[in-house]
């Protein structure tokens, strides 16, 4: 732990880095999802094909992603990418399913309320069918968070920063590194997830509202 | 691909075979651990009520603990062996099927429990001949999330030494063995399919084909 | 007004629902669409606002092809009330009530006050507007959907079976409250049920719907009882038919004294004694004695329903339910003004009758 403090430099670094790996996967998993995952509570054909094939994708282990995606991509060795592609993969294989799901729950009448009252689908969606979904959405975006903050870590294996760096020249030299690391990476997960509860429950009032 | 398809590779104590089994015995003994841990817990929490928050919050904070660090800790504390790789895989196994369990007992329908209690039942019937059969679609979630994350984790065991998949990686990645790398890595991600496909076999075997299954996320 | 002009409606599964529809509902008058379930009323409905598009003939709303305008603008000027109210969950009820002028494009604040206005008319205080739906009941749900409804003024007002879902007593004070409302408002209504007593209180006219998407009788709800077109019609109003037939008589039926007693007073009569409160509101029925007694509430029989003046199935109900077989009579205010009895009524009937004003 002492070692933070000595090093606040090259740990704001680190930080900065394994943020960066964690959270813009998160960012484009969302984007990717709402609308695949509006597609997947459309059409049979499109849930039948999307949803196993996250199911599948999220079976593949980070290290083999991470370590396959040069081949695949052409990207170098060491670019960042190599970590952010299959974080957003898993993201999207979280959220996927529950989007998908809470828009089919909206309940018809509601839609169909909507629909009567003159909204164009669009609109319709933006305003009244995605709010419903949010809460799940937030759900997944938690667990998607927590897991990737605590997964970034294995893209030091290859080389690619983070706290996880900590972990490797710990193991090497100095145990201090690796508890520094470790503490790091759960309190961000922590406040990561709060700060996403705390928006949920903002975004979210009437959730809460009659039980 | 060729490391793939090069009869060397799948012969000897360190052929892809030896590795497959290990890899396979880490994982079953793995969860076998996590099991006798998290579910007997999840249950008793899920049927009492009491200490449904403990259970949330050791799901979050295990979920959010970085596996390398823990294998690498134990390493430094204990040396290398096994005892760092079960450590580190079974503190990872035990999240989802606490969860599942937890989840799955707390969805049983409280008519269907009370039911139970009015022709007679004591708690134990109750928890053990109601309220877990029930359940057994969301127990299994959690299985199944466990065993992925349990097969794509151990992997990494290979950092500090153990045997499995991970170490085509590891030596490949050491030795700029790009495809040997490759071939691991791809072994790895075949595993954890057919793992997947057995516990999705084994669902469809023991719950009533009505009920589906959510799993319960996180993965390394 | 609204032109079904041989509206036919036909599923892709080859479901005839609707069939060659002819039929006006004339502008500020409610119309019901009535019948057993499957005979193609909500089809019919939602053909107005385009939730379903015809495949052949004209609906013309105001004189105008609904097909000639696109469909979100045709919905915002009409108003459309669903069974489960189809609030938005996540809306505040305040929020739901200003959707459509929003949509219209009216600015936020006039929205919203205008919605505020609108809660108030459909019996909702100012504590509800920060409320979520989940935290309403059914009924108050009810008063919403139709707020949401009214918000932007539509002329034109379509409900399908808005009431079912709530309890009868609760049902019937929405459907008082609606009655109330279309006094003021004047809307061209459309409403669907499958209550033949709904339809017959709440319809200006009465469409009664067959299987298969036939239109059995259009009529005044008099009229569908006195004389229904077929048997059809005739056993869809049901075995009630003569009693109904009363609801729309309103024949002088002499009003008698009673003796009244407020209570704690001591009264002497071998008859019934109705006893009233201070405002000489009805609380019940002292049973003949002999000799005086006191009136204490332990001895109130509890009363019957009351009769306003309203209908001759008013009078007849109040008799009949009336433990003393006497129909308490009231006044506007409530306050008691006599009793009617059966033979009475019947008279009544009789005399109606041999004037030609009911058909026998
Ligand atoms: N989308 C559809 N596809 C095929 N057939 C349909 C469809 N919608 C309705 N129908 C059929 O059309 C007929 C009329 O349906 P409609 O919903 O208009 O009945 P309804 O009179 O409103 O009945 P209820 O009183 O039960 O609400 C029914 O036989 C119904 O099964
Ligand atoms: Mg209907």
């Amino acid at each position: 732990m002492t070692w933070i403090f000595e090093n606040w430099d090259k740990f704001l670094e680190l930080t900065a880095v394994h943020l960066r790996l964690a959270v813009v996967p998160v960012l484009i998993g969302l984007v990717i999802s709402i609308p695949l995952g509006w597609v997947a509570s459309r059409s049979r054909v499109a849930s039948a094909v999307l949803l196993p094939l996250s199911n599948i994708l999220y079976t593949i282990p980070s290290l083999a992603m991470i370590v396959i995606m040069p081949a695949l991509i052409g990207s170098k060795i060491l670019d960042e990418i190599n970590v952010v592609i299959p974080l957003a993969i898993y993201t999207v294989a979280l959220l996927i399913r529950g989007i998908s799901d809470a828009l089919r729950a909206v309940p018809g009448h509601v839609v169909a309320a909507a629909t009567a009252m003159g909204f164009r689908p669009l609109r319709r969606f933006i305003t009244v069918e995605f709010p419903l979904a949010v809460p799940v959405t937030i759900a997944g975006l938690r667990v998607a968070m927590v897991s990737n903050i605590s997964m970034v870590s294995i893209g030091a294996l290859v080389g690619l920063g983070g706290y996880g760096q900590l972990f490797i020249e710990g193991y090497q030299s100095n145990q201090d590194k690796v508890w520094a690391g470790l503490i790091a990476t759960i309190v961000l997960a922590l406040i990561a997830d709060t700060l996403l509860q705390v928006a949920g429950r903002v975004l979210t009032p009437w959730v809460r509202a009659g039980r | 691909m060729g490391w793939l398809f090069d009869a060397e590779n799948w012969s000897g104590a360190t052929g892809i075979p030896v590795r497959l089994l290990e890899h396979l015995a880490y994982t079953w003994l793995t969860l076998l651990i996590a099991a006798v841990i998290a579910v007997p817990l999840g249950a008793y929490v899920g049927h009492t009520g009491r200490g449904g928050f403990l259970i949330v919050g050791l799901t979050n904070g295990l979920r959010a603990l970085p596996t390398m660090a823990v294998l690498i800790l134990v390493v430094l504390w204990a040396g290398i062996g096994d005892l760092p790789v079960y450590t580190a895989l079974v503190l990872l196994a035990i999240p989802p099927i606490m969860a599942g369990t937890y989840a799955g007992i707390r969805a049983v329908e409280p008519a269907t429990v009370d039911a139970a209690r009015g022709v007679g039942m004591r708690e134990r019937a109750v928890l053990l001949q109601v309220e877990l059969p029930n359940s057994l679609p969301l127990v299994f979630g959690g299985f199944r999330s466990a065993a992925l994350q349990v097969v794509a984790t151990a992997t990494i065991a290979a950092y500090v030494g153990a045997g499995g998949l991970g170490r085509y990686v590891f030596d490949g990645l050491a030795f700029q063995e790009y495809d040997q790398m490759l071939g691991g890595a791809v072994l790895v991600a075949v595993l954890a399919v057919l793992v997947d496909l057995v516990f999705v076999g084994l669902q469809r075997l023991t719950v009533s084909p009505g009920l589906r299954p959510v799993g319960t996320g996180g993965k390394s | 007004m609204i032109e079904f002009r041989a509206v036919t409606k036909r599923f892709e599964d080859g479901t005839i629902a609707v069939d060659e529809l002819d039929l006006v509902v004339e502008a500020g008058t409610i119309t019901v669409f009535v019948g057993p379930s499957g005979c193609g009323k909500t089809t019919s409905l939602r053909m107005v606002n385009r939730m379903i598009d015809s495949t052949s003939g004209t609906i013309l709303v105001d004189g105008k092809d609904v097909m000639s305008v696109d469909p979100p603008t045709l919905r915002l000027g009409i108003g459309y009330v669903i069974q489960q109210a189809g609030l938005f969950p996540h809306r505040t009820v305040l929020d739901n009530v200003a959707t459509v002028p929003l949509l219209s494009g009216w600015d936020r604040k006039r929205a919203r006050t205008r919605a505020a206005e609108l809660l108030e008319t459909v019996g909702l205080d100012s504590g509800f507007a920060k409320r979520y739906p989940a935290q309403l009941s059914g009924g108050q749900q009810q008063r919403v959907g139709v707020a949401r409804a009214l918000a932007a003024d539509p002329p034109v007002l379509l409900m399908d079976e808005p009431f079912s879902a709530v309890d009868p007593i609760v049902r019937e004070g929405l459907q008082d409250e609606l009655l109330r409302l279309q006094g003021e408002l004047g809307k061209t209504i459309v409403f669907v049920t499958h209550d033949i007593d709904e339809a017959l209180k709440l319809g200006d006219r009465v469409a009664v719907f067959r299987e298969g998407g036939h239109l059995a009788q259009y009529a005044k709800p008099a009229e569908l009882l006195s004389a229904p077109a077929n048997d059809f019609v005739a056993s869809f109003a049901g075995r009630d038919r003569g009693y109904r037939t009363l609801t729309f008589l309103r024949a002088d039926v002499p009003v008698r004294e009673v003796t009244t007693a407020t209570l704690g007073s001591t009264v002497t009569s071998n008859g019934w004694v109705l006893a009233v409160d201070e405002n000489r509101r009805p609380v019940g029925w002292l049973s003949p004695v002999d000799g005086a007694t006191e009136v204490t509430a332990d001895k109130l029989i509890s009363g019957g329903s009351l009769y306003d003046g309203s209908s001759l199935r008013a009078a007849l109900d109040a008799a009949l339910s009336s433990p003393s077989a006497l129909g308490v009579t009231v006044d506007p205010d409530g306050a008691v003004v006599g009793v009617v009895q059966a033979d009475d009524v019947l008279k009544a009937l009789a005399t109606a009758r041999a004037a030609g004003e009911v058909p026998s």
